[in-house]
């Protein structure tokens, strides 16, 4: 980018942003903006101004201008394209395909038992076991039009129960980035769960945390408002570890003030989006001083 | 308060520590600090001048408290925490370049906004906490950073990004308790956080920023 015979030895562009090797196309000092460090600064104005880069301050600012503006918009664009909508959608589709595939494996065992001598070792008593089941089922030699049939039924259930791990996986991955600490807090899937029922990050932020603890339990909510049932003290929640742990006897307080602090870190995860490790440690302590009521974790 | 810091109490008599490029106009009969350039959150303005609400800005409310923030027209600035931009929208009206810092990229659309009218603002995505990712950007020798940061260890903060500034530059910090810990008496923290600073810096000055923000302190330091 400069030539050799440059008179002193103070100007080399090192690693400033504007050192691109060869040829500058469109984005490439964007991209270096995004990617790129230096060991230290530098009096980057000068050395741009020095070693030909620039003829002088304005034309720098110009173009600094141009490549820190184009690479906040790519960075932020690319964190909003991993928005809560996608998400809501892959946690259905994860809930969707988890439970189609059970609900066709039940079939292949209940069809694949009249054809076939029951392989003892597949009957293991897990909530995995029809698939497990229908896994075996894939794997043998069709004989017959009917065998035909219930293995190349079982080899779905498999691909499907296959999608379900691939789409939970995508849900562990990308929940962090759209909900940091809603997803440090509550795990990323119960994180996803309760953006799907609130229908996005923004509803559910604007949600009182009394709602939110019991959302997944409207059929409960609604038994109690009709007047013959006590309130529910948890909805979807129920799945952490800070409620389904703690003694019965300190759920509702657990789960009250477990639904308190996932409610503030939705609100920072929608308003602000940065990190708050503080909001897991205060909610930290508090579940320490539930729990210490009855004596250690619950039954 | 430690010996040898200066602490001000006189507010009215503080016009002399405005830098180059900052007044005090009168907008729908108010006084108010104002700064020249296009408006960007519905603030009054008065012909080219537009109000710098001190309720809004840590650094117009540390301006307002009289305390000399050093700064001048046309220094260049690195900004931590530059948020949505209401700020350092205002800094950028009268210093020269200008780097605004700020890691959430839900704030910094509002920013891309601001930037737009400000040909020497320069928005950069990137966490304060390592300025390892913008070193190769930011100019080393700048005349003034400016921290606003809601986040844990914001002494280390300052200190990580002093290799940034010159010499006889300033840091002018807003220091917010509750971000260190909610929990503490802000009192302590700021003791806590000013001593840390002390390892780098030279604290020149510092005030709280009541009424204006709640549990915060203003400080101006220089490098040791």
């Amino acid at each position: 980018m400069t030539d050799d015979t440059a008179d002193d030895d103070t100007a080399t562009a090192g690693d400033a942003w504007f050192a691109a090797e060869g040829p500058v196309g469109d984005g490439d000092l964007a991209d270096r903006v995004r990617e790129e460090s230096a060991a230290t600064p530098d009096d980057w104005p000068t050395v741009a101004v020095e070693t030909g880069f620039v003829d002088g301050e304005e034309e720098y600012e110009a173009a600094l201008r141009e490549a820190t503006l184009s690479a906040a918009r790519e960075t932020v664009r690319e964190r909003e394209r991993a928005d809560d909508q996608q998400l809501i959608h892959a946690i259905r589709a994860a809930d969707d395909a988890r439970r189609t595939a059970n609900e066709l494996a039940e079939r292949v065992a209940e069809w694949g038992g009249s054809l076939f001598e029951l392989d003892v070792d597949t009957e293991t008593d897990t909530s995995d076991a029809g698939v497990a089941y229908a896994r075996s089922v894939a794997d043998r030699d069709p004989d017959g039009p009917a065998e035909t049939r219930v293995v190349a039924l079982a080899e779905r259930v498999a691909t499907l129960a296959d999608e379900a791990d691939r789409l939970e996986t995508y849900v562990e991955d990308h929940t962090p980035v759209v909900a940091p600490n809603l997803a440090a807090m509550a795990g990323p899937t119960l994180a996803a769960r309760l953006c799907s029922l609130a229908g996005g990050l923004e509803p559910l932020a604007k949600k009182p945390s009394g709602t939110l603890q019991v959302l997944g339990a409207e059929d409960a909510l609604f038994a109690h408002l009709r007047g013959n049932a006590p309130s529910p003290k948890h909805g979807v929640i129920y799945t952490h570890d800070y409620v389904r742990n703690t003694h019965p006897a300190e759920r509702g307080s657990a789960a009250r003030a477990l639904a308190g602090k996932l409610t503030i870190a939705a609100r920072v995860d929608h308003y602000s989006g940065d990190r708050r490790p503080e909001l897991e440690e205060e909610l930290d302590d508090r579940m320490a001083t539930i729990r210490a009521r009855r004596g250690g974790d619950g039954e | 308060m430690p010996a040898g810091v200066a602490t001000v109490s006189d507010a009215g008599n503080s016009d002399r520590a405005l830098p180059d490029g900052v007044q005090r106009r009168t907008f729908d009969g108010e006084q108010s600090l104002a700064t020249r350039g296009e408006p960007v959150y519905g603030e009054p303005t008065d012909g080219p001048w537009r109000a710098w609400d001190p309720h809004r800005s840590k650094l117009a409310a540390t301006i307002e408290s009289g305390l000399d923030t050093g700064l001048a027209g046309d220094d260049n600035v690195l900004y931590l925490g530059a948020a949505n931009g209401t700020t350092v929208g205002h800094v950028a009206d009268f210093a020269g370049r200008t780097y605004a810092v700020e890691f959430a990229p839900r704030p910094v659309r509002d920013l891309l906004d601001v930037c737009e009218t400000r040909p020497r603002l320069f928005p950069l995505l990137k966490d304060a906490r390592e300025p390892a990712t913008y070193t190769h950007v930011v100019e080393s020798g700048v005349d003034a950073i400016v921290q606003d940061v809601a986040t844990r260890g914001q002494a280390a903060v300052a200190a990580r990004n002093a290799q940034f500034l010159a010499d006889d530059g300033r840091l002018v910090l807003a220091v917010k308790a509750r971000s260190e810990d909610v929990a503490r008496e802000p009192e302590a923290v700021f003791e806590e956080v000013c001593a840390e600073l002390r390892e780098t810096f030279e604290v020149l000055a510092e005030t709280r920023l009541e009424p204006y923000h709640d549990d915060h302190l203003a400080v101006v330091a220089r490098p040791r």
